[in-house]
């Protein structure tokens, strides 16, 4: 709890900041607009916290964006499906995608990061392809309630950030309170003795990429709509980067096993208030990026630094088994 | 003349145990000297001591009559002493002549410090041809055998010019040829005038190669046996003999027919012995044998983590089909592994979160947790196991050796155990939590459960069992009652009395 005690006060602190620099951050539209972005960033950083605490990562989930929205724009606009059809079968394409990485991982034994970075190239290159390198849209149709649904407002609160609040209430339930969950952390620190404990680790890790990849569908479609139009070979671009710097800043750790919903969340914020604080304060938008990468390196250094200092747990791990490395019974 | 290498009075004590007592140990050029002893006799502390790993408390290390420090690893390869050790530790991924010049490479083009690998390669050749491994220097590690990656560390070794070298079971991986050819090159060695000594539980190789036989036993010389002297029963008599205190106290309950039943088992460690043998409710049947005769992958099969290739399992008469660890545990079989750390404990985990992991599902209805479940399950561990820990939120990880243990336990007894396997219940843990455990263990017992303990500390196997199975290359060598419990029993049966003979070594290679 400590560490997203700490990013939340960071957030406070960088929002009352640019609060007093630049009084438009707290104007309804711009409020609105970050918490749209944040809703969609929130949900796929989830899905990539998930697969993050198993050990391992996705590359893939720019690219699917592509893929998705692409394939979006054309089942309604040339295909004319039902919009149900046309987003549910996006979504459970794109989870397939999840269960074929899952199948590599678990099963071939191949890296995470192989596999997903080889998903990078191959989406978005199929995206290009099947637009032929033309940018789809959706116009200004409506498809009944979809457009509502995927970019519209409940009263003030845009539906992007409804959607979040939805997802992390049911992911904190699954991470923090199910059996599921609790088997993610120990698969993601110990496999082997998760294996020695009776459990599935193959279907748990497994299991993560699917959930990834259903959280990144839904994402995804928010992401088109809010975009509005689908350039293949931009749309979603190192979007897995900034979904896996949020996790690691909210405390994820890339060794597995560490983090947690409200962490990620509070990293997912504090990135896109740094991006809007690069525009608010008239910072060339060139700097966007290495402020962003900045104040993670600062984070994580801080974070290894302070957790270090305070309290190094005796490494019984290290050295060959002797008596001496036991420490004396408590 | 001096002997060339001559240790004299080493003492080495590590917190709460002495591991070694006044050891002294000598070698002549060109001498085979073998060191023997049973497990934790104090032979790899000593190795350790000469090869610069650990200081010696007291004692001398005198080298062609002079005395000398050895500080680290690179001041014995300095002082020409050699080791390939049992893991070898080579880089398979670099060629061979990479290998034997690791760290001392040939170089060229001055300040760029270039590596010249041709005169590297053209340098590797006489060393491999001493060997009489008729090998490409560039051939890579990998694409050779085992026996021939132990040759290259021997010729790394001698090419470091090493007066002295240090076999550490050299032969456990072999098959029966190749340790033929490795007899025969230590044998050229030492016409070569190199020393080497030989550590080995196997004692027919000993009787063929060593000059001269060293016995430790609990961190002390043990005797020494010249060339007319080794045979098999005098070693033997010279590892064991040390004063046993006894710990048994015998079961209250009735035995009960065999609970588990195991019919021509077969392990991927071991795959062309079958393994057969009862456990019965109520009783402690320990498994003895000599690290490495596979004790602990019978227990995995058992546990399926490495499910068996082929046999039958059973448990009170119903014959189950285990092809995972979810399988044994859903019959009621556990297994508390040798390596608590890795395998038995998720260690950053709290003690709650490891008691409760196996059997999370009773703690979830509908698939979410309930904390309060779980602190009770804990709670009840904490007390029946005397786990001392400041609170069941305490992480594993900060608490000790035999908490940790004592966690395993729990976690397993919380679950009402028909079987439990104990892999080393006490490697590692100090004296008090010892006698926890076997207090905790033997109640266990009484309640009907087949406890089966895996343990290579002879005090214990004699000390805490109702029956020893002793385990020899993969098979059972035989199976003691508690009438003919005896060190000498279970060491010849964990030997071998036979020297080693063909059959023995072809299991071996099967090992690999």
């Amino acid at each position: 709890m400590k560490k997203e005690l700490g990013i939340g006060v960071l957030l406070l602190l960088l929002c009352v900041a640019v609060a007093i620099l630049n009084p438009k951050f707290l104007s309804a539209t711009n409020l609105q607009n970050q918490a749209r972005l944040i809703g969609i960033y929130g949900i796929f950083s989830i899905g990539l916290g998930i697969i993050i605490i198993t050990g391992g990562i996705d590359l893939s989930v720019g690219s699917v964006f592509a893929f998705q929205g692409v394939l979006v724009a054309i089942a309604l606009r040339e295909w004319h499906f039902a919009w149900p059809i046309a987003v549910m079968g996006s979504i459970f394409v794109v989870m397939g995608l999840g269960l074929f990485h899952a199948v590599l991982i678990t099963r071939l034994r191949l890296q995470p990061f192989i596999v997903t970075l080889c998903g990078l190239l191959m989406y978005r290159s199929i995206a290009r392809s099947a637009a032929a390198d033309e940018t789809k849209g959706f116009a200004d149709e409506n498809f009944g309630p979809l457009r509502w649904l995927a970019s519209g407002d409940l009263g003030p609160v845009p539906m992007q950030f409804i959607a979040l609040l939805v997802v992390a209430a049911i992911m904190w339930v699954v991470l923090h309170r199910s059996v599921y969950g609790r088997y993610l952390y120990a698969v993601g620190r110990n496999e082997e003795a998760s294996r020695y404990s009776g459990i599935n680790t193959g279907m748990v890790i497994g299991g993560a990429y699917v959930l990834g990849m259903l959280l990144a569908g839904i994402a995804g479609i928010q992401l088109a709509f809010y975009t509005n139009s689908i350039s293949p070979s931009g749309h979603g671009m190192s979007y897995e980067l900034l979904g896996i710097a949020a996790a690691v800043l909210g405390g994820c750790s890339l060794r597995g096993g560490e983090g947690s919903i409200v962490g990620i969340l509070l990293g997912t914020a504090l990135l896109r208030v740094l991006q809007n604080l690069v525009i608010l304060l008239g910072i060339p938008s060139s700097w966007n990026d290495f402020v962003m990468g900045a104040v993670i390196l600062i984070g994580v250094t801080l974070d290894e630094l302070l957790t270090n200092r305070v309290k190094r747990p005796k490494h019984p791990d290290a050295g060959p088994v002797s008596p001496s490395r036991e420490p004396l019974p408590v | 003349m001096a002997p060339i290498l001559q240790l004299t009075g080493i003492c080495k004590r590590f917190p709460g145990v002495v591991a070694l007592d006044e050891v002294s140990l000598a070698a002549d050029r060109g001498e085979v000297v073998a060191l023997i002893g049973e497990n934790g006799a104090g032979k790899s502390t000593l190795m350790k001591i000469l090869g610069g790993v650990h200081q010696p408390d007291a004692g001398q290390i005198i080298l062609a009559g002079s005395a000398v420090t050895i500080r680290s690893v690179a001041d014995a390869v300095k002082h020409g002493i050699g080791f390939v050790h049992q893991e070898l530790n080579n880089l398979d991924n670099l060629e061979i002549a990479a290998n034997l010049f690791l760290g001392r490479e040939p170089l060229w083009a001055g300040p760029l410090r270039l590596i010249d690998r041709r005169a590297m390669v053209e340098a590797s050749r006489p060393h491999l041809e001493r060997l009489g491994l008729k090998i490409d220097p560039r051939t890579p590690l990998r694409q050779l055998s085992l026996a021939q990656q132990q040759l290259v560390e021997i010729a790394k070794a001698l090419s470091q010019n090493a007066r002295i070298l240090v076999l550490d079971e050299p032969t456990s991986s072999l098959t029966a040829t190749e340790t033929e050819r490795l007899l025969a090159t230590v044998t050229d060695l030492r016409g070569q005038g190199v020393s080497i000594i030989y550590i080995s539980h196997r004692l027919g190789e000993i009787g063929r190669i060593a000059d001269r036989v060293v016995a430790l036993r609990d961190g002390r010389n043990a005797g020494e046996l010249g060339r007319g002297q080794i045979n098999h029963d005098n070693m033997v008599r010279l590892m064991i003999g040390r004063d046993l205190k006894s710990f048994y106290v015998p079961g209250v309950g009735q035995h009960h027919p065999a609970r588990l039943r195991l019919q021509g088992l077969r392990t991927s460690a071991w795959p062309s012995q079958a393994v057969s043998f009862d456990a019965a409710g109520g009783e402690i049947l320990t498994f003895a044998g000599l690290v490495g005769s596979g004790r602990s992958e019978l227990a995995q099969a058992i546990f399926g983590v490495t499910p068996p290739l082929d046999g039958r399992i059973s448990l009170d008469g119903k014959e189950l089909t285990i092809r995972g660890s979810r399988d044994a545990i859903n019959a009621g079989i556990y297994l508390a592994p040798e390596d608590r750390r890795k395998t038995g404990l998720v260690t950053s985990m709290t003690i709650r979160e490891n008691v409760t992991l196996p059997g999370l599902r009773d703690h979830a209805p509908a698939g979410l947790i309930r904390r309060g479940r779980e602190s009770e399950t804990t709670d009840r561990q904490i007390a029946a196991m005397q786990i001392r820990a400041p609170s069941r939120e305490s992480r594993v990880m900060n608490l000790s050796g035999g908490n940790q243990q004592k966690v395993v336990l729990g976690k397993w007894l919380a679950l009402k155990p028909k079987v439990l396997i104990v892999d080393e219940p006490t490697r590692g843990i100090d004296v008090g939590a010892k006698a926890e455990i076997y207090r905790l263990l033997r109640a266990l017992a009484d309640t009907g459960v087949a406890v089966i303990v895996i343990s290579s500390d002879m005090e214990e196997v004699l000390g805490i069992s109702d029956r020893i199975a002793v385990m020899r290359e993969g098979a059972i060598a035989g199976i003691l009652d508690r009438s003919r419990f005896s060190e000498v029993a279970v060491m010849n049966l964990a030997f071998g009395k036979a020297p080693t003979n063909t059959a023995a070594s072809a299991a071996a290679t099967a090992s690999n």
